[in-house]
C-alpha cells in the first residue's frame, strides 16, 4: 500500500493515560505494533497520547486523515486488523466501531477545552509536538513581560484556584512578589485527594509540559527559581510521566540555570505524598515536604508569606497552574471572557460513580449538572434512576435531583450550601443509603484527620457514633430525635471550632444527605433541625 | 534478632548517601527505602535519624502518620482496593468483602503462602472506571471477583511483570 503522503507517516493514537490502561489500552497498542511489524510498507507512526477524556470509550483509537482524526473504539486487541483492512487514514468507513470525526463527538463539542486543549491531542513527551500546538508561547511572552505584568494578567484572567477553595490566583502571586526574600518556591498541589476526581490526573499524564511551562511563568512572575510537584503516590503512571517530561524540558534548556537563553533560572522536582489526605491542604502540604508528619499549620502566617522552609511561596493546584499559559499567551481578558458571574474561564467537570458515560469535560462556568448527567452522562450504568450526586469530593455536598438544574458557578453552589471544590461529580442510584454515606464522611474524617484540633479528631468520631445510634433499629422516634439533635450540634462545632477545612467542612455531605434524605435516617422530613441548612466554607 | 541483611544495610547506607543532602529529605528518604524492601524496617529507624540529626521518636511519629509506609514485610504483591465514594456507587463495599473472603485476610494482613497483602486506599483517581484496585504498581478498573480471580490467576501463571 503506497502512503498518500510521502513525507509523513500516518499517525495512529493510543492513550497512555491511567483510566486508558486500565481498560486494555496497551494491549490494543501491543497489538497494533505487531500489526505493522507484519506490514513494512505501511508508513505508520503509533503514538501514545492522553486521553480525549470520553473514557467510557476507551480503548479509543484514532487515525489521522485529511478531514481531521477519526476516532474507533472501544476497541479490543481482536478488532485491530479489522480496523486497518477498512483503510482507516482513508477517511470515514462504516466499520461498527467508527464513531466519526472525533471532534463531532457531542462530548467533544459541548467543551471548551483552554486547559486541556492539547491532552489526548499531542504526545505528552514530545516536546516539537508540544511546540506545534502552541506550547511554550505564554512562556515566550512572560519572558519578556516584568514579574508585575505577568501578574497583572493573572488577575486580569479572574482565574481562582482550582484545588477547591477558589482564591484568586492573582492575588496569591501578588502577595509572594511582594514579599521580598532571596529564596521563593512554587509548589504544586498534585495531591488529588478528592474522591471522583481525576483532572490534574489527566492533565499530568496527557500534557504534563504545560504544567511545567505554567510553574515556570510563576517562577518568573514572583522571583521563584526553585519549583516542587508534590504527587500523590497513587499516581505511579502520572510520575513516571513527569520525571520524563522534566528530563526532556531540561534537556531542550526549558529548565535550569538559563532557560531559553534568558539567563534566568528555574529548577523542578517530582515529590511524592505518602497516602495521607489532609497532605492536600497546603499547609499541611508544606510540612510534608519538609519531611515530618503533614499536620496543618496555623494561619497566618500564610503560605505567600511564611511558606516552604519559611519562604514566600506559591501553592497552586494543577488545574490553577496548568491555565496560566493560556492566559499569558491569549491575554487575560479571552480567558475572562468564559464563564459567568465570579466564576471566569473554564472547569474540568468530572463524572464518576454510577454513570453510563464517566469522564472529563472542560467546560466554561454556567451550565448545570442536568445538563451533563442524562445527556452525556447517559444517566446511570445500573440503569436504574439517579438518586443523588456528590459534588466536590468527599467534603461536597450530596445534592437531590431538585439541585442539578444550579449553574456551575461558586457563588450559585455556595447558595446551596454545596461546594464545586475540584469539579468531581459522583452519582449514585436509588440503591444508595444516603445514612451510610453520612457516616462514611465522618469515618473519612476520623481516619485522614491530622490529629491537631479536638472538633475534628474527637468529633468525628463521636460523630460516627451518633449516626449509628440515629440508625440503630431499635431507637424510639425519642432517642432519634436526641441523637439529631446532638449530631447538629457536633456539627456546629465542627464548623465553627475546627482549624482546617477538613474538620470544618465535614458536616457538609453529612447534613445534606441528612436534608435530602430524612428518611435513609429512619426520620420523617419534618424532624430534621432546620440548623442542617448551615453551612460555613472554612477553607480559607 | 535483626529481620534485615547486611545487604540490606548496605542498601539503606547507599540510598542515605544519595538522598541526605536534599532539602526535606525525609519522604524521598522512606520512599526509597521502602521502593526497594517493600517496607521501612523498624531497624532502619535509628539509621535514618543519625543521618538526618534528628531524634528516633521523630523519625518513627513522620512514617506512622503516612498510610503509605509498612513497617511490616509485606506479601509478593500489594493489593489495594479503593474505598471511597466513586467506587462505592459501583459496588467496591461488595468487592471488598469477596476480596477479603477470597484472600481469606483483614486489610494490612498477609496471606499465609507470603504472596499478597491487602490495604485499603481512598481514590486511585480511576474513578471513571470504578470500582477500582491498584496491585504493584498497575491500577485496574471496573473490578468485579470474577475479574479479580483471573488477574491473580495471571499473577501466578504468567508472572506478570508488575513493574
Ligand atoms: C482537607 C483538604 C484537602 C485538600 N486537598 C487538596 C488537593 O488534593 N489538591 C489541591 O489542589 N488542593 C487541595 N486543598 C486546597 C489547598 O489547601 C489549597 O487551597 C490549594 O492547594 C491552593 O491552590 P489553588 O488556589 O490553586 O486551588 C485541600 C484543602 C483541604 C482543607
Ligand atoms: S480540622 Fe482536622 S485536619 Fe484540620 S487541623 Fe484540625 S485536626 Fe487537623
Ligand atoms: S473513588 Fe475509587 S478510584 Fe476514585
Amino acid at each position: 500500500m503506497n502512503s498518500t503522503c510521502a513525507s509523513i507517516a500516518n499517525r495512529v493514537f493510543v492513550s497512555l493515560d491511567t483510566s486508558a490502561l486500565s481498560k486494555g489500552s496497551e494491549a490494543v497498542a501491543e497489538r497494533i505494533q505487531q500489526y505493522l511489524i507484519k506490514q513494512p510498507d505501511m508508513d505508520v507512526t503509533l503514538v501514545r497520547n492522553g486521553t480525549r477524556g470520553m473514557v467510557w470509550l476507551e480503548p479509543l483509537v484514532e487515525f489521522e486523515t485529511a478531514q481531521g482524526r477519526i476516532a474507533y473504539g472501544p476497541v479490543k486487541p481482536e478488532d485491530v486488523a479489522d480496523i486497518f483492512q477498512q483503510q482507516p487514514f482513508s477517511g470515514l468507513n462504516n466499520h461498527r466501531l467508527c464513531l466519526g470525526l472525533t471532534d463531532n463527538l457531542p462530548w467533544m463539542k459541548k467543551q471548551q477545552r483552554l486547559t486541556f486543549a492539547r491532552v489526548g491531542l499531542i504526545d505528552p513527551l514530545d516536546i516539537e509536538d508540544y511546540i506545534r500546538h502552541d506550547g511554550f508561547t505564554g512562556l515566550k511572552n512572560a519572558l519578556s513581560q516584568s514579574p508585575q505584568a505577568i501578574v497583572l494578567q493573572v488577575k486580569e484572567s479572574g482565574l481562582r484556584g482550582r484545588g477547591g477553595a477558589a482564591f484568586p490566583t492573582g492575588i496569591k502571586w501578588q502577595t509572594v512578589l511582594d514579599t521580598p526574600s532571596e529564596q521563593k518556591y512554587i509548589v504544586c498541589n498534585a495531591d488529588e485527594g478528592d474522591s471522583g476526581t481525576f483532572a490534574d490526573r489527566m492533565l499530568m499524564e496527557g500534557d504534563p509540559l504545560v504544567l511545567i511551562e505554567g510553574m515556570l511563568i510563576a517562577g518568573l512572575a514572583v522571583g521563584a527559581t526553585q519549583g516542587y510537584i508534590y504527587l500523590r503516590s497513587e499516581y505511579p503512571q502520572a510520575h513516571k510521566i513527569l520525571n520524563m517530561a522534566i528530563n526532556r524540558a531540561e534537556a531542550a534548556g526549558y529548565l535550569g540555570d538559563n532557560i531559553c537563553g534568558s539567563g534566568k533560572r528555574f529548577a523542578l522536582e517530582v515529590r511524592l505524598g505518602a497516602g495521607a489526605y489532609i497532605c492536600g491542604e497546603e499547609t499541611s502540604l508544606l510540612e510534608s515536604l519538609e519531611g515530618k508528619r503533614g499536620v496543618v499549620r496555623a494561619k497566618p502566617p500564610l503560605p505567600a508569606i511564611e511558606g516552604l522552609f519559611g519562604q514566600p511561596t506559591v501553592v497552586n493546584n494543577v488545574i490553577s497552574l496548568a491555565s496560566v499559559p493560556i492566559i499569558l499567551s491569549r491575554g487575560g481578558e479571552f480567558y475572562r471572557d468564559f464563564g459567568i458571574g465570579r466564576s471566569r474561564g473554564t472547569i474540568p467537570m468530572q463524572l464518576a460513580g454510577n454513570i453510563s458515560r464517566p469522564g472529563l469535560l472542560e467546560l466554561a462556568f454556567g451550565l448545570s449538572l442536568d445538563e451533563l448527567l442524562e445527556d452525556l452522562g447517559g444517566g446511570c450504568k445500573t440503569n436504574r434512576p439517579m438518586r443523588s450526586v456528590q459534588v466536590g469530593g468527599p467534603l461536597g455536598a450530596y445534592l437531590a435531583p431538585e439541585h442539578w438544574s444550579t449553574p456551575i458557578d461558586y457563588e450559585e453552589f455556595a447558595k446551596i450550601n454545596a461546594v464545586l471544590g475540584h469539579g468531581g461529580v459522583v452519582v449514585f442510584d436509588d440503591t444508595v443509603d444516603m445514612a451510610v454515606q453520612a457516616r462514611f464522611a465522618m469515618e473519612f474524617c476520623v481516619v485522614e484527620s491530622c490529629g491537631k484540633c479536638t472538633p475534628c479528631r474527637i468529633g468525628a468520631v463521636r460523630g460516627v457514633e451518633v449516626i449509628d445510634k440515629l440508625t440503630d433499629v431499635h431507637a424510639d422516634q425519642g432517642q432519634r430525635q436526641q441523637s439529631l439533635s446532638l449530631l447538629n450540634e457536633l456539627c456546629d462545632t465542627m464548623e465553627l471550632a475546627s482549624l482546617c477545612a477538613m474538620g470544618g467542612m465535614t458536616p457538609i455531605p453529612v447534613r445534606s444527605a441528612l436534608k435530602y434524605y430524612p428518611a435513609d435516617f429512619g426520620l420523617a422530613p419534618l424532624l430534621v433541625d432546620p440548623r442542617s441548612t448551615h453551612q460555613e466554607n472554612t477553607s480559607k | 534478632m535483626s529481620a534485615i541483611s547486611t545487604a540490606d544495610i548496605h542498601t539503606i547506607n547507599n540510598l542515605l548517601e544519595q538522598h541526605k543532602t536534599l532539602p526535606g529529605a525525609l519522604l524521598p528518604i522512606l520512599h526509597s527505602i521502602q521502593d526497594q524492601l517493600g517496607y521501612v524496617p523498624p531497624e532502619v529507624v535509628p539509621m535514618i535519624a543519625s543521618t538526618l540529626n534528628q531524634s528516633s521518636a521523630e523519625i518513627h511519629g513522620v512514617i506512622s502518620f503516612y498510610h503509605h509506609f509498612l513497617t511490616h514485610k509485606p506479601g509478593q504483591n500489594k493489593i489495594s482496593i479503593c474505598l471511597a465514594e466513586s467506587c462505592q456507587a459501583l459496588g467496591s463495599t461488595g468487592l471488598e468483602k469477596d476480596i477479603k473472603q477470597r484472600l481469606n485476610i483483614d486489610y494490612h494482613q498477609t496471606t499465609k503462602d507470603g504472596k499478597y497483602t491487602l490495604e485499603p486506599v481512598y481514590c486511585l483517581g480511576n474513578c471513571a472506571c470504578s470500582p477500582a484496585i491498584r496491585i504493584g504498581e498497575k491500577i485496574y478498573g471496573e473490578m468485579d471477583i470474577n475479574k479479580f480471580d483471573e488477574l491473580l490467576e495471571a499473577l501466578v501463571t504468567y508472572k506478570v511483570e508488575l513493574t
